[in-house]
């Protein structure tokens, strides 16, 4: 892949012009203090001030902005909410920022086709809210579905609690008009169910905003089911927990979601919104079912035996739905809940195989006591994707380190039992090193030839999600040194 | 029996030598769905010896399977566990493989319903056009760590990868399941089933013959008596054959020496009236049409309503895919280019230009 080399330093001011003709310059900003708020995303430990930010509101200028970029060899990133977790929307120096904050409008919702078409910027919870009207919603829940845009949603293949059952975004989204790399509109997908060729829609998603800018989604929606009812399980020890788990899906139930917290977290979780939880517990699962009447009278009594021979303490079922939403207000805070107990905490996104739940929690639990971080795990267990949170406070020197060595060595924990680095939040800039460890030389070559069949300048989001052959060596090589870290690479070695 | 790691090694070598020699190749599985897609000439790579189930926990709802298993060993593994493959996979013949049902990633009656074979694939082993063996995704449910490559390759018909292993996810079955009939016209057919996939009913497949509205609903016993009450019509004694019947291409509709296309829509597109016999299945969604007229104006009118059109069977077409628009194009010759450098692998099967 050719690798960019933009003109000379670019000409920030005249870059300005140019863009000054595509835009209003309220929609231009290029001065350092008003540059600051777009630093970083969610994983605020990165920052970078961006060259400028534009925020197009129309498609054309898109094109208009993809064009100019493309002449003028200026590599762009693209900006839903920047709720990521990975610092995929980490702006670049030498680059452009692409907002697409102004594109927030729901152009069209068909209640006969079930499918909603909207702006990449509009925000996830608002589809559902413009559906509720006719019964129908949008499956995907993550748990910043009040802030988080529907464009970064298809950029990461954003999950939530409800994934297990309804799928990920990849699952429910039928089309997309994306501008490419050179400025060229292209639409991938139908609203029918497939299309002809290559199956680009699963390709664009997930693909962090480094194959082309996103301008328009066609969501499907979901009929509301008719009841949902969850329960709530206490236990008096983790693995415990992980193992029921096991156990539900076993026996053939496939809850809506299943979501587990330690003790750690659901403590913080009923200091900050008082859920109700039964803060003596090791671990709590939430099993929400959802159906018909029939099927979800039938299915909470199975789910509540089963729990309790799988060694719950209690069980404990929402009586009403103000209760309901009341148990899931707190892992949907759980975060900031966190947030409250640390100066600083890092979230981690490893998938393990449901079956090595247990045993990776009580590696983790090993590991954030040799590294001396306190770790709280709240995360969807259904799908086995784990969110260990790392506390830790930047402002003790080394701390941040060290939470990023005991991060990494999680991850590597999570490809050694079978699993993945990254399950929903993306790889971004945090996770290149981590991308060397779950893929060979051979496979992240063929990341970049793909890469480069979209986008050969490698403009869009230039040095995110795949790293170069070059870094990974040196991440390898710096594995002897590696091992001189508390406590670092000991299972490697097992 | 063959060490399957010489299988394996021996398949890597045949695809270095061609990538060297220049010599395209066929990849055959089970040799069940040739008549798909334009017709290719390359050397035939058999693939049937790489067989087997590799790794298979139920608790996981996860199987992964080496691309020659026969499709119906896998159904057979997983009915045992009361588990199966939700996208109901058509075998069209009785040699099916894993690999042959990925690549050309079709599904079944359940697919509006439940999802599509590229729905549940989590992660395939390949080799690439060059010949390296890759692995993409993984047997976890959730897994965004790179490219959705696995996905790319459901549906690709072989053209940018050699599949070797796939991991998909698998399902319970329903503890019931029903079929109604009724008679309704055709308009109302696909008005009342996207009517009734707009509420809390659980649908998994539906279909209309010209007289017939044929309405499978699976869940729990209670769930599925409550939906017979909101549908309507009269149950068949028998839920499964019309089915498998309709899947397989066994169904008395396609009992014809006519050109056999599959029209691909949005659900509740009108009827097209289009010349010649038609079958709506998928709620509307996927159309089979028996008919003489033109592919240019089929093509033509199917695209006016959004769709895509597929020659299925039998017909002289030099596409049997729809073709793609400029921009796609080059983007598919691209991709190609990326997987494929010397174009060895199936080249013209899916599209004439790659
Ligand atoms: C408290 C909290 C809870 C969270 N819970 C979940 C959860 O449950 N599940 C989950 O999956 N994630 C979760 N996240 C992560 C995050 O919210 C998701 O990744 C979300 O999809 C990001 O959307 P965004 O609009 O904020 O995108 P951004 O952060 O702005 O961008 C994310 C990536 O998408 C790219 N991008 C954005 N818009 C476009 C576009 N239009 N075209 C092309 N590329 C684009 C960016 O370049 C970047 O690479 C959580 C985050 C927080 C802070």
């Amino acid at each position: 892949m050719a690798s960019r080399s933009p003109d000379k330093p670019i000409d920030k001011q005249q870059l300005v012009a140019q863009l000054r003709t595509i835009l209003s310059s309220a929609s231009i900003i290029h001065e350092t203090e008003a540059l600051r708020p777009y630093e970083c995303d969610g994983l605020s430990a990165y920052r970078q001030i961006p060259l400028v930010v534009v925020l197009p509101e129309t498609e054309a200028q898109v094109l208009k902005i993809m064009q100019l970029c493309h002449r003028r060899n200026i590599p762009v990133v693209a900006r839903g909410a920047a709720t990521g977790l990975s610092g995929g929307a980490l702006p670049l120096a030498d680059g452009v920022l692409l907002s697409l904050a102004k594109f927030n409008r729901i152009l069209d919702l068909d209640p006969l086709d079930r499918s909603a078409r909207v702006q990449p910027g509009v925000r996830n919870l608002a589809i559902s809210e413009a559906a509720a009207g006719h019964g129908l919603y949008y499956a995907p829940d993550p748990s910043s579905q009040i802030a988080c845009t529907i464009g970064g949603n298809v950029a990461e293949n954003s999950g939530g609690v409800h994934c297990l059952k309804y799928g990920l975004t990849v699952h429910n989204i039928l089309q997309l008009k994306v501008v490419m790399a050179d400025g060229e509109l292209v639409t991938i997908g139908s609203e029918a169910l497939d299309t002809a060729g290559y199956d680009l829609l699963a390709l664009m998603t997930g693909s962090e905003g480094m194959l082309g800018i996103v301008t328009e989604v066609t969501v499907r929606l979901l009929p509301t089911p008719q009841r949902a009812q969850v329960m709530l399980a206490a236990f008096d020890d983790v693995e415990t927990a992980a193992d029921a788990v096991g156990a539900l899906i076993a026996a053939g139930i496939i809850p809506a979601g299943l979501e587990m917290m330690d003790g750690l977290a659901l403590r913080a979780a009923e200091d900050f919104v008082h859920a109700g939880y039964p803060t003596d517990a090791a671990a709590i699962l939430l099993c929400e079912v959802d159906g018909t009447n029939e099927e979800v009278s039938a299915a909470t009594m199975r789910v509540r035996k089963l729990l309790l021979a799988q060694g719950a303490r209690e069980v404990r079922t929402a009586k009403t739905e103000a209760e309901r939403i009341t148990f899931w207000k707190g892992r949907k805070n759980a975060f900031p809940a966190v947030g409250r107990i640390a100066p600083d905490y890092y979230c981690m996104d490893g998938t393990v195989p449901r079956k090595r739940l247990g045993e990776v929690l009580t590696t983790i639990s090993g590991l954030s006591e040799r590294y001396q971080l306190p770790v709280a795990n709240v995360f969807h267990a259904g799908d086995g994707n784990l969110h260990p949170l790392i506390l830790y406070d930047a402002n003790q020197p080394g701390e941040l380190q060290r939470a990023e060595d005991l991060g990494a060595d999680i991850l590597e924990l999570c490809v050694r039992v079978g699993g993945t680095i990254t399950g929903e939040h993306g790889v971004g800039h945090e996770k290149m090193q981590q991308m060397c460890v779950q893929f060979s030389a051979a496979e992240l070559n063929q990341f970049r030839a793909l890469k480069a069949a979209f986008d050969p300048q490698a403009l869009l989001n230039p040095g995110k999600a795949i790293p170069l052959p070059r870094h990974c060596s040196e991440y390898r090589s710096l594995g002897g040194e590696l091992l001189t870290r508390p406590g670092a690479r000991q299972e490697a070695s097992n | 029996m063959i060490a399957d790691n010489d299988i394996l090694e021996s398949l890597q070598q045949q695809v270095q030598e061609a990538a060297a020699r220049n010599t395209p190749l066929r990849l055959v599985g089970g040799d069940s769905k040739s008549f798909l897609g334009n017709s290719d000439n390359g050397e035939p790579l058999s693939l049937a010896a790489h067989r087997g189930i590799v790794n298979y926990e139920p608790k996981e709802l996860v199987i992964t399977a080496r691309a020659g298993t026969p499709l119906r060993d896998i159904e057979l593994t997983l009915a045992a566990q009361q588990q199966r493959l939700a996208f109901e996979p058509p075998h069209f013949g009785d040699g099916a493989t894993l690999g042959g049902t990925i690549a050309c990633g079709l599904s079944g009656p359940a697919r509006p319903y439940a999802g599509s074979a590229r729905d549940f694939v989590l992660g395939v082993r390949m080799l690439n056009g060059r010949g390296e063996n890759l692995r993409f995704g993984g047997e976890v449910m959730k897994n965004v760590a790179g490219y959705d490559v696995s996905r790319l390759m459901c549906g690709a018909m072989g053209t940018l990868g050699v599949l070797l292993e796939i991991s998909l996810k698998v399902l319970p079955g329903p503890e019931r399941e029903i079929t109604l009939v009724q008679e309704r016209t055709p308009e109302e057919a696909i008005r009342v089933v996207n009517a009734w996939a707009a509420r809390p009913i659980p649908l998994t497949a539906s279909c209309y013959d010209g007289l017939h509205l044929y309405v499978r609903i699976s869940g729990v016993a209670e769930a599925v008596a409550a939906g017979r009450d909101l549908v309507g019509g009269t149950e068949l004694p028998d839920s499964d054959t019309i089915w498998q019947d309709i899947r397989e291409h066994r169904h008395a509709f396609f009992d014809s020496t006519r050109p056999l296309w599959r029209l691909s829509l949005p659900p509740r597109t009108a009827p097209l009236a289009l010349p010649g016999k038609e079958l709506i299945d998928w709620g509307g969604a996927q159309r089979w049409l028996l008919s003489d007229a033109p592919g240019t104006s089929i093509r033509r009118i199917v695209a006016e309503h959004g769709g895509h059109a597929t020659l299925f069977r039998r017909g002289v077409e030099h596409e049997r895919f729809h073709p793609l628009s400029d921009a796609l194009l080059k983007l598919h010759q691209r991709l190609k280019q990326a997987f494929d450098p010397v174009a060895i692998l199936n080249p013209g099967r899916l599209y004439p230009d790659f």
